[in-house]
């Protein structure tokens, strides 16, 4: 029974466990719920999927099981187009439809739909043309053309007419790239460390027992209370080619700074030279030597950069390559002195990683810091974490 | 036995089932979502609404798994002995039951809430395996077997802060809450302030939902706060005509401190908030 269910969500890579599956059969057979289909998907939701995050893969492949549908190749992945047309017609007030007539009529335009969805076969955004989001066309999303057929928007209130599944509610929760300040901390916690140290004034009970029992009188021994000992050191990019990263980085910065109790940060612009500052805003009146910093922050600190090191190579490779003013050293002997006073040292970058390899700049960065760069997304940042906790 | 909701707590319909799930195959429901959108209310109104006993465990990063077993008071018995107390000969008697010992020697079912499982220790939930599973430990001191009298009704919540094991999220149900639209909303704060006037919540909540909406919020107000605010504004019987104020001293909500948590969000929004309002006028 429903065998063929439970490998269509093992064929969609959900986590599914035998055990997991018996359990929903129990429940079916003590008649936890009645006949309807939508009761079934919140059980077998329950039973088998552990993770908000896999919601969505549970969704389509129960859509998938239940109705048969085809998938289009193209837009947003797996939509199926039954829902594409249904959610189109939800969507549209009289006045609207009213409008189509005008365009040539409801079944025109879904018949031109119909066409463009087989012509395209990539995800569009923007342009005038193509089924997409944020565009002028009449097909698509968020767009600005009155008579448009708005497709995966979902804004409508007629819930009971779109089945629970197709509204795909957990979509957003499926996104790994998708970072909040919250789920940034989560991913910082990775790098706790607690040790003992400071004043002893916790009850060591281990401890007096043992050394009670060895001396014969009661001795009673106090140990520190178990702290965060972690140090990191923060270097940020600002300015220039960072201006497009600004909200990560104030997300990024603002969890770093509630969950490590030792955190020092400091700026620096494009690439690391003899000078970083504290306030953007008086950065030539106010700035620190990096040889200060090198002196001041011991070599357990662990050091995190943060940029999109998209600049010109020379600005790395070259003496006086810097854009702020005459450098004598080359910033790849300023990495260089980082990289080998710091053992645990990575790079952040929030560009994605898949046009690194694109930029000269970005691969010289990362030889550098030996390959220890990551992107901002939440697993990069998990990959960076466990790079320095090791 | 059947949980249907209550009359303070209001449950969408997959919660219920997945609760119902749980209760009638005796099997833990795991419970996650937002901060502040009823997840260990959810058991206290189960337990209430059902009837039973509810048992609390809250968990805290220092927390073992033992210490919901039993926990042996070595202290006690070592300055018992040098008193010469005759109650050191039993050993029984410096073993300290723990919120699942009493759960499962209890004579009829309870509700037991295990609290943020997550801040545990990443060993916790694999240390509670057996016990969650099979409802039955050992106990090394007296050499005897607790086993669950009647299995409980295992509700465990999680903020997502670790990983929880497969091994361990193969033996719940799970349960995720999602954050309530408008109209589940307006049934919660009916359920808790039924006196409110119809007009004042739909412009509070008008408030509330554009707050959420506000990109780029360090931490978004939650059902918890709406109702902390909706409690203020009544306290203070602020006019509706408030809400919607055009004036620019007032033009920040009232009591907003109830709702944003944050003086960089508060700053973001009374930004915004002028950007928009007088963009409007």
């Amino acid at each position: 029974m429903l065998i063929d269910f439970f490998l269509k969500l093992k064929s969609h890579k959900l986590p599914v466990s035998v055990k997991e599956y018996l359990t929903l059969l129990e429940a079916l057979k003590q008649g936890v719920i009645g006949q309807s289909i939508d009761d079934f998907y919140y059980l077998s939701r329950a039973a088998l999927v552990k993770d908000e995050a896999n919601f969505d893969k549970f969704d389509r492949a129960f859509a998938e099981f239940w109705d048969g549908v085809e998938t289009i190749p193209g837009i947003d992945a797996q939509i199926p187009l039954e829902w594409l047309l249904k959610q189109a017609e939800l969507s549209l007030t009289e006045e609207e439809k009213a409008k189509i007539e005008a365009l040539g009529g409801w079944d025109k335009l879904m018949e031109t739909l119909r066409q463009r969805l087989e012509k395209q076969k990539a995800r569009h955004q923007g342009g005038n043309k193509w089924i997409g989001t944020a565009g002028t066309s009449p097909f698509g999303a968020h767009g600005y053309n009155p008579e448009g057929v708005r497709i995966g928007q979902n804004k409508s209130r007629h819930r009971s007419a779109v089945k629970v599944w197709d509204q795909r509610e957990y979509r957003n929760l499926d996104d790994s790239v998708e970072l909040g300040t919250r789920n940034i901390k989560v991913a910082l916690r990775r790098l706790r460390r607690f040790a003992r140290q400071g004043a002893p004034d916790e009850f060591d009970l281990d401890t007096t027992i043992s050394s009670t029992a060895r001396k014969a009188y009661l001795d009673i021994h106090m140990r520190p209370e178990r702290r965060n000992t972690v140090k990191v050191l923060l270097l940020l990019d600002i300015g220039g080619t960072m201006d497009d990263h600004i909200s990560l980085c104030e997300e990024l910065f603002s969890a770093a700074k509630t969950e490590f109790k030792h955190l020092e940060h400091f700026y620096f612009h494009n690439c690391l030279y003899d000078y970083v500052w504290k306030d953007n805003r008086r950065r030539h009146t106010e700035r620190t030597r990096t040889w200060d910093l090198l002196h001041k922050y011991g070599h357990d600190y662990k050091v995190i950069f943060v940029g999109d090191a998209t600049m010109s190579p020379y600005e790395i490779l070259q003496p006086g390559g810097s854009v702020e003013y005459s450098n004598d050293e080359p910033g790849a002997v300023w990495i260089k002195r980082f990289t080998d006073i710091y053992s645990k040292c990575v790079w952040l970058n929030p560009e994605p990683e898949d046009i690194w390899g694109y930029r000269q700049s970005v691969n010289i960065m990362r030889e550098l810091m030996g390959g220890r760069m990551y992107p901002t997304t939440l697993s990069g940042l998990e990959r960076a974490m466990r790079a320095l906790a090791r | 036995m059947r949980f249907e909701g209550s009359s303070e707590y209001v449950a969408t319909p997959d919660l219920m089932l997945a609760v119902n799930a749980a209760i009638t195959l005796k099997r833990p429901l795991l419970v996650k979502g937002e901060p502040g959108t009823g997840k260990t209310m959810l058991a206290v109104e189960v337990a209430k609404s059902l009837g039973v006993p509810l048992l609390e465990w809250h968990v805290k990063s220092t927390t073992k798994a033992q210490q919901g077993l039993y926990e042996y008071d070595a202290v006690s018995r070592l300055r018992d002995s040098q008193l010469g107390d005759p109650r050191v000969q039993d050993i029984r008697n410096y073993i300290v039951q723990g919120t699942l010992w009493q759960a499962f020697s209890a004579d009829h079912p309870v509700v037991l809430l295990i609290d943020e499982v997550d801040k545990a220790d990443i060993e916790f939930p694999n240390d509670l395996l057996r016990e969650i599973d099979r409802m039955e430990f050992y106990v090394y001191e007296t050499r005897e077997l607790v086993r669950a009298k009647h299995r409980p009704i295992v509700f465990i919540t999680s903020n997502n802060e670790k990983e929880l094991p497969d091994a361990f999220l193969r033996r719940c149900f799970f349960h995720y809450i999602r954050f309530p639209d408008k109209e589940t909303m307006e049934r919660i704060v009916e359920v808790h302030y039924p006196t409110l006037k119809k007009t004042l919540l739909r412009e509070a909540l008008d408030v509330f939902f554009e707050i959420r909406d506000v990109p780029g919020m360090k931490k978004k107000p939650s059902t918890s706060e709406l109702l902390d605010w909706l409690k203020l504004l009544l306290a203070e019987d602020i006019p509706q005509e408030a809400l919607r104020s055009k004036d620019r001293k007032t033009i920040i909500p009232p009591l907003h401190g109830a709702l944003l948590k944050n003086e960089q969000d508060v700053h973001l929004f009374e930004r915004l908030v002028f950007m928009s309002r007088s963009g409007k006028q």
